[in-house]
């Protein structure tokens, strides 16, 4: 069939569709370099930006081998995993929000937070009380976090041939509790370690060096690049299962595939920087608002501004209350929460909820 | 083309353990509007769904020739566009960002659109009278440039069948003849073969070629207007008390009541309105 319609209107090229805007995308940039260069710079000791620069591209900064020493090997990872941890967990908020078509979705909505908790528990339990938090922890809370979402898929694929959102949602919803209680549970039992699960729990960003920054890159890299890569077909997910199959797409097989993305680069990220809640709720939410509604913006933007958004609060969590640290957690809450009702509101307000 | 578009051999459905659909015969050839009418839960939309493969069924259908079951999802987006009764518009999307979502069978997985893409979307929208809201977010529309939207999308798809669950439903009379003269236009002009289920009788008559008239997952009479809306068909499947009046050719479905008017208020009413004295 072809359509023959010879009108002289305007051209196809001025058609307005959703795409991404390159002042967008530069703002997205410049402000994931501006909350890492801010990281790099200040600290109990200061480094002028102009020889943070300098000492990073490799020319001559003038800085004291300590001072170098500092920005190499303490605060460069740290920015790193700090942009990369936020990165990650934006996006694949988003993309969680986008397969549930659920304003409310954040990456913990299958179970990963309670079951990267749970690990985490169990593996700290087993070592010794007054032993430093285990090396095997990051495993244990990565385990923890695919093997509660995978449990949330059998649960919800139990439920019933067709696997719909709502009893995925569900399923997670009884994953969660089940693990939280489990946790709950296995914590009181062995009260020496409290405090150390707690400080896991509330999330934090401490590297030995580039390890933790390694440990996560990969599944980083492969979250972006599967997630970005069906931004389109978040679009027509946005449709409903049934008319995205009248258009082609199988909806239970890109949502498998988006949530296995998002869950590996979440498990990743839960197990270097504990629970960080909110970013993966926060930053598309607000993008979703000012930027547009489609994938094909909010993917790349959450994770431009993502980043830049946990770079600076890893910046606040250690300025703050300096010497002594706030738990990241605490700070993305903290900022997070009251902004959420905002919105929330605006969301009311445009009919979206 | 050769053959009919859509061929039906015993389709049957089962939902639930229901029988849904129980056994159609159905031959729609090419270019051809046929309308499914039948009463409430006769199976007209699972019709429609299992054609569109949003349900399984067991039987044989065959599209433009080809087993469906050897069609892809995407294959199959290509050849027939659905209408859905209730679809789902997502809130923020603009009409022409909407439209280019028809244009998905044609985009490679995991590519953008190209300009023969937006080249489509623009066409559909100019053929529908739709370019100047081509900004517009959909869900602030009203009922009938909704509708209109809706058919833009599938004429996006560019597939030769085009099938409508109740397209008239929601809309005032005047919006429901405006979208059905569309859709007889793009039929005309584009050669696409309808399928549409519809409630009202007497549109279905006027603008149908062929009605098939289902009950209890059968298609139980099949044929012109003329040969399917009659008193005692509608008497027998509808359980509806109708007379046939014809206009110009065309049966005009008429509902009749036993009861005559007035004897429901045969005392007639005072200056001062009824009088409720025991």
């Amino acid at each position: 069939m072809a359509i023959e319609a010879g009108v002289a209107a305007p051209s196809p090229a001025r058609l307005h569709v959703a795409r991404l805007s390159p002042w967008w995308l530069g703002a997205g940039v410049l402000a994931a370099v501006a909350a890492a260069l801010a990281g790099l710079m200040l600290g109990p000791v200061g480094i002028p930006p102009l020889a943070v620069v300098r000492e990073l591209v490799g020319l001559e900064s003038g800085l004291t081998t300590a001072e170098a020493a500092i920005l190499r090997e303490i605060r460069l990872p740290r920015a790193i995993l700090g942009l990369l941890v936020g990165a990650t967990l934006s996006v694949s908020g988003a993309a969680y929000q986008g397969v549930f078509r659920n304003p409310l979705a954040d990456p913990y909505l299958l179970g990963a937070a309670a079951g990267a908790g749970l690990g985490v528990t169990i593996t700290i339990i087993g070592t010794a009380a007054s032993a430093p938090t285990p090396v095997s922890a990051p495993i244990a809370a990565f385990a923890g976090a695919l093997g509660a979402v995978a449990l949330t898929y059998a649960l919800g694929a139990a439920g019933g041939s067709r696997l719909s959102t709502g009893s995925l949602i569900l399923a997670g919803v009884a994953v969660t509790s089940f693990l939280t209680a489990v946790q709950t549970y296995a914590q009181q039992r062995s009260q020496d370690t409290i405090r150390q699960v707690y400080s896991w729990i509330l999330g934090r960003l401490s590297t030995s060096g580039w390890h933790e920054v390694l440990l996560l890159l990969p599944y980083a890299i492969v979250t972006m690049v599967v997630v970005i890569a069906y931004r389109r077909v978040l679009d027509v997910l946005a449709v409903g299962d049934d008319e995205a199959a009248t258009l082609g797409i199988d909806a239970r097989r890109s949502r498998l595939v988006v949530v296995v993305a998002a869950s590996l680069g979440t498990a990743a990220a839960v197990s270097v920087s504990g629970l960080i809640g909110f970013v993966g709720i926060i930053v598309p939410h607000t993008l979703r608002l000012l930027a547009g509604g489609s994938h094909r913006v909010i993917l790349p933007l959450s994770i431009l501004f993502g980043a830049a958004f946990l770079a600076l609060a890893d910046l606040l969590a250690r300025m703050l209350s300096s010497p002594a640290e706030i738990p990241i957690g605490v700070v993305t809450a903290f900022f997070g929460a009251p902004f959420f009702v905002l919105v929330l509101r605006a969301a009311r307000r445009r009919g979206a909820l | 083309m050769t053959g009919p578009a859509i061929l039906c051999r015993g389709l049957s459905v089962e939902l639930g353990g229901n029988r849904i659909l129980d056994g159609v015969d159905l031959e729609v050839a090419a270019g051809e509007w046929l309308c499914v009418v039948g009463p409430n839960g006769a199976g007209k939309s699972t019709l429609l769904r299992v054609i569109a493969g949003l349900v399984r069924g067991a039987g044989a259908l065959e599209l433009l020739g080809r087993s469906a079951a050897g069609l892809s999802r995407r294959q199959r987006a290509q050849r027939i566009a659905l209408v859905p009764q209730s679809p789902l518009v997502p809130p923020g999307v603009s009409v022409a960002d909407y439209v280019l979502l028809g244009r998905t069978p044609h985009i490679r997985s995991l590519a953008v659109e190209g300009p023969a893409d937006l080249a489509a979307v623009h066409d559909a929208l100019a053929y529908l009278d739709l370019l100047d809201l081509a900004a517009r977010v959909v869900t602030t529309l009203s009922g009938g440039e909704r509708q209109r939207v809706l058919i833009a999308r599938a004429l996006a798809q560019e597939a030769p069948i085009l099938l409508l669950d109740e397209p008239t439903t929601a809309l005032d009379v005047g919006h429901q003849q405006q979208v059905l003269e569309l859709v007889d236009r793009l039929r005309r002009d584009h050669g696409l073969t309808v399928v549409s289920t519809m409630h009202d009788l007497i549109l279905a008559g006027q603008y149908a070629e062929r009605l098939a008239l289902l009950n209890a997952g059968r298609v139980v009479v099949e044929g012109a207007g003329a040969d399917v809306l009659t008193e005692a068909n509608l008497a027998r499947y509808y359980g509806a008390r109708v007379r046939i009046v014809h206009d110009a050719g065309i049966p005009v479905v008429l509902p009749v009541r036993d009861v005559p008017r007035t004897t429901i208020s045969a005392e007639p009413r005072g200056p001062a309105g009824p009088s409720w004295k025991p």
